[in-house]
């Protein structure tokens, strides 16, 4: 850990050359989708409030462990997401259309926007929903007898789903996302690349995303490096069944 | 089962490009996500007219084919993989002299313009991937691809890269991938390599 800490400290203190190029590079997102105009100018008497607001964490950062140690999650969370939602907001407030929909409207409508909302629109709700669908220990609950029922109707057995899920993460190449997903009243496993989800009018399956696990390298490196399927499986330890059912339930109506 | 394709030593020391980048991210990046390309490409050869091809006729072959995504996965990053050690070496970096040089003001006007459309386009390729310095015909360019992808399927012959991975730079530099590629610009560059790479 200290090795790590002295080669962030090295780098910091070499000088930059690159200033224009660099100095928002801690968030790379932002820097690559922000639009051209500079937003501080539609805004010059006061800083554009923030339209999309990132919400805290619902659980402590060592909430997951030993599954997700703390200091993913506070990457993750404090860094990764954070970038998401603030290069969000730079794209709104140099753009109207973005700025009055929703991020659930703006995914169904994603086609028609650059790809900036595409990435950080996606990824603002990608992390809200996994944040939202673990929990910590006494909050996990099981899976209710509706849903398990429709778990056994359409892989066989919960097992059989786990696998099936599993194998869509481990089987993603590069960066994305694995999801259990209703569609039609039924439940598929889909994966997607990067930070595109089934609520995108471009997505390949497109539903209501119940269950989603996060197979970025950086939601699992710290702890596991290249094995990425240990991570897969350890990872429904933590799934919060109670908000899964509640989910489950709404789109099955 | 043959094993047409080994892993390729690694130019230095595991430890030799410290504290740029860590033996720890050495040993996770060389020892086991290019070894595994190479022991899951192996596999995916095994018994099939592919073992007869070279990396290079792979690649070309089973690219942009969808039914052959998990074959170029493999190959294309095997290659990557051996190209960004080369790309590499310690005390390197900076400023090139020479003919790659004259020909990196020539195709961008003067080497900071050359470095920051370099680190530009690592910081800004969505996701996983690589960025390239690349020959195309007698002039020089930089571009990004995703994933596995590698710019000589398209004509384009690679002169340096920088992987872009999360996992090149995520245990020494955790999300900050714009300090990662400063860094290996200004100080770990190979220009001998990219040197030898540019064609008459």
């Amino acid at each position: 850990m200290t090795l790590q800490i002295k080669h962030i400290a090295l780098a910091k203190s070499a000088k930059l050359t690159l200033a224009a190029a660099l100095a928002v590079a801690v968030f790379p997102i932002a820097q690559s989708q922000a639009p051209a105009a500079p937003a501080a100018t539609a805004t010059a008497a006061a800083p554009a409030p923030a339209v999309f607001k990132q919400a805290p964490l619902p659980y402590a950062f060592d909430a997951l462990e030993p599954v997700i140690d703390k200091a993913t999650m506070e990457l993750h969370h404090g860094r990764h997401h954070k970038a998401q939602y603030d290069a969000l907001n730079t794209i709104a407030a140099g753009n109207p259309d973005v700025a009055k929909m929703s991020i659930e409207q703006l995914l169904a409508n994603v086609s028609k926007f650059p790809a900036g909302v595409r990435n950080n629109a996606g990824g603002a709700w990608n992390h809200d929903f996994f944040w939202q669908i673990m929990a910590p220990a006494d909050k996990r609950g099981s899976p209710s007898a509706a849903l398990l029922q429709r778990i056994v109707a359409d892989f066989g057995s919960v097992d059989a789903m786990k696998t099936q899920f599993n194998t869509g993460g481990a089987t993603r190449f590069g960066s994305g996302w694995v999801w259990l997903v209703v569609k039609d009243k039924k439940l598929v496993v889909a994966s997607t690349p990067n930070q595109d989800n089934p609520l995108m009018d471009i997505a390949e399956v497109r539903g209501t995303p119940i269950i989603g696990n996060d197979v970025w390298e950086h939601a699992y490196y710290l702890k596991y490096q290249n094995r990425r399927g240990e991570y897969l499986a350890n990872w429904w330890q933590v799934v919060n069944w109670n908000e899964v059912n509640k989910r489950f339930d709404e789109a099955m109506k | 089962m043959s094993a047409p394709f080994s892993l390729p030593a690694l130019p230095y020391a595991d430890n030799a490009l410290e504290p740029m980048i860590s033996a720890e991210t050495i040993g996770f990046h060389y020892g086991k996500h290019h070894k595994t390309y190479v022991d899951n490409l192996n596999k995916l050869v095994d018994g099939k007219d592919l073992a007869q091809m070279s990396l290079e006729q792979i690649i070309n072959h089973s690219a942009g084919k969808a039914d052959m995504a998990g074959v170029f996965n493999n190959a294309a990053q095997i290659w990557n993989h051996t190209f960004y050690w080369n790309s590499l070496k310690p005390n390197g970096g900076g400023k090139p002299t020479g003919k790659i040089a004259a020909m990196i003001d020539k195709a961008f006007g003067d080497y900071d313009k050359f470095k920051t459309e370099f680190a530009n386009a690592a910081v800004t390729q969505f996701g996983s991937g690589w960025a390239w310095l690349v020959q195309e015909g007698d002039t020089l360019k930089i571009v990004k691809t995703s994933n596995a992808e590698v710019p000589f399927t398209k004509g384009q012959k690679p002169l340096l890269t920088i992987d872009v991975w999360e996992h090149a730079y995520y245990v020494d530099y955790r999300n900050l991938r714009a300090k990662y590629v400063e860094t290996l610009i200004d100080k770990l560059m190979n220009w001998e390599f990219a040197e030898k790479n540019l064609s008459a």
